[in-house]
C-alpha cells in the first residue's frame, strides 16, 4: 500500500534525523577549530568552507589544507588525502552488506558522500537494515554542523586576540591525542604503531637530507610502512565490532 | 598570502574527488567483504600511524612557543590517558596553553 510505504520512509527519515543530531552538534565544535585553523593559516574563509562541505572529513581534509598552505602539489594532497581515508574504504565495504536490498544504485552513490567515523558508527550499531530514507536523514545534520562550524570558526577568528588564537593551534592536535592514546593504552600493537610512528616523524623532521621531504609525503611513507609492519608483526584476526568501533579514528 | 584562485578551487575538488571515491566505491561496486588478514590489518592500522605522524613533533611548533606548545602536550596526552572525550582534551589542551602564555611561557 502506498500509504504505508511512505510512513516508513518518513519514519526512517525522522530516526536517522534523530541519530544524526548529537554527531552534528559534535561536529559543530570539532568544524569550528578547523575553520579557524584554516583562516588563520591565511586562506580565505570560502576555501574552509568549501573544503568541510565537499570533504567531511576531519584528519583527511586538515593535512590537505596544510598542504594547500605549504605549496604542496596536487600529487601530494591526492595521495595523502587517499592515504588518511583509506580506511573509508573498509567501513563503505562493511556498509555495502548492511544497507537495504532495494537500494538503487544511485541511493548507494549518494549515501556514500556521508560515511564518517561516527555515522559509520551510528549506522552499523543500528539492528534494522539501513534503508536510503534513515541514512539520508542520519547524514543530514552532520553535514550541516560540519560546515556551519567551519564557517563560524573562521569568522570568529579575525575577533579573536593573537594569544587565544596561539592556544586554538594546539586544538586538533590534542583531539589526535585523544583519538590515539585511549586505544593505545588498551592495545600493545597499538601503542607500538603509535610510538614507532611518532618516532620516525621526529626523525624524519631532524636527519640531514631527509627532513628535505614535504610533510605529506613524510606521513605517508610513515603511515605504510608503519601500518604494514604493525600489519605483519601483529594481524588482527576476526574484528568484532567493537575493535571496529576502536579502530573508528574520527 | 597569495592565494591562486583557481589553484584552491582545484585542490578542493582533488581532496573531495578522492575522497568520494574511496568512500563510494566499495559500497557501489564490492558486496563481499575482504578477507585478506593482511589488509584488513593494514587499514586498522592507518589512522593510528597517520594521526600520531601528523602530531609529533608538528604539536610542538603549533603555538606561539614551545614551552607553552609542550605544557599543552602534556595536558592533552594526560586527560586522553583518562579517556575523556575529543572535545575536552582539545578544549583543556588550548586552555593551558593559553594559561601557560599569560605566565609569559
Amino acid at each position: 500500500m502506498p500509504g504505508t510505504m511512505r510512513d516508513s520512509v518518513r519514519g526512517d527519515l525522522k530516526e536517522g534525523l534523530k541519530d544524526g543530531l548529537p554527531i552534528g552538534l559534535g561536529y559543530l565544535s570539532v568544524s569550528f577549530a578547523y575553520g579557524m585553523m584554516t583562516v588563520m593559516s591565511g586562506l580565505p574563509l570560502w576555501f574552509a568552507v568549501l573544503t568541510s562541505l565537499t570533504n567531511l572529513t576531519s584528519a583527511g581534509q586538515f593535512a590537505g589544507t596544510r598542504l594547500v598552505v605549504a605549496g604542496g602539489t596536487f600529487a601530494e594532497i591526492a595521495v595523502t588525502t587517499l592515504v588518511i581515508n583509506a580506511r573509508y574504504f573498509l567501513m563503505s565495504m562493511s556498509l555495502s552488506q548492511k544497507v537495504a536490498r532495494e537500494m538503487t544504485l544511485r541511493q548507494r552513490m549518494a549515501v556514500s558522500f556521508g560515511v564518517t567515523d561516527e555515522i559509520f558508527g551510528v549506522a552499523s550499531a543500528r539492528a534494522a537494515e539501513l534503508t536510503a530514507a534513515y541514512m539520508g536523514g542520519l547524514i543530514a545534520l552532520p553535514v550541516v554542523g560540519w560546515t556551519l562550524g567551519t564557517f563560524l570558526g573562521g569568522a570568529a577568528t579575525s575577533l579573536m586576540p593573537q594569544k587565544l588564537s596561539n592556544a586554538l593551534g594546539i586544538a586538533l592536535y590534542g583531539m589526535f591525542i585523544a583519538i590515539v592514546v585511549p586505544d593505545a593504552r588498551k592495545s600493545r600493537p597499538i601503542l607500538i604503531t603509535a610510538l614507532l610512528a611518532v618516532f620516525l616523524s621526529v626523525l624524519f623532521r631532524n636527519l640531514p637530507g631527509i627532513s628535505m621531504l614535504s610533510s605529506g609525503w613524510r606521513i605517508i611513507i610513515i603511515t605504510v610502512a608503519v601500518s604494514a609492519f604493525a600489519a605483519w608483526k601483529f594481524p588482527i584476526g576476526e574484528v568484532s565490532r567493537d575493535d571496529e568501533d576502536s579502530t573508528a579514528a574520527i | 598570502m597569495d592565494i591562486n584562485v583557481s589553484k584552491a578551487l582545484l585542490a578542493v575538488a582533488v581532496m573531495a574527488g578522492v575522497t568520494y571515491l574511496i568512500r563510494m566505491i566499495p559500497l557501489v561496486v564490492f558486496r563481499k567483504r575482504i578477507d585478506n588478514l593482511f589488509i584488513r590489518s593494514f587499514l586498522a592500522y592507518v589512522p593510528y600511524a597517520v594521526l600520531s605522524a601528523m602530531t609529533f613533533p608538528d604539536i610542538l611548533y603549533s603555538t606561539g612557543s614551545t614551552v607553552s606548545a609542550a605544557v599543552g602536550t602534556a595536558a592533552a596526552l594526560i586527560l586522553a590517558f583518562y579517556n575523556k572525550s575529543l572535545l575536552t582534551v582539545a578544549i583543556s589542551a588550548s586552555a593551558v596553553v593559553f594559561a601557560a602564555q599569560l605566565l609569559g611561557l
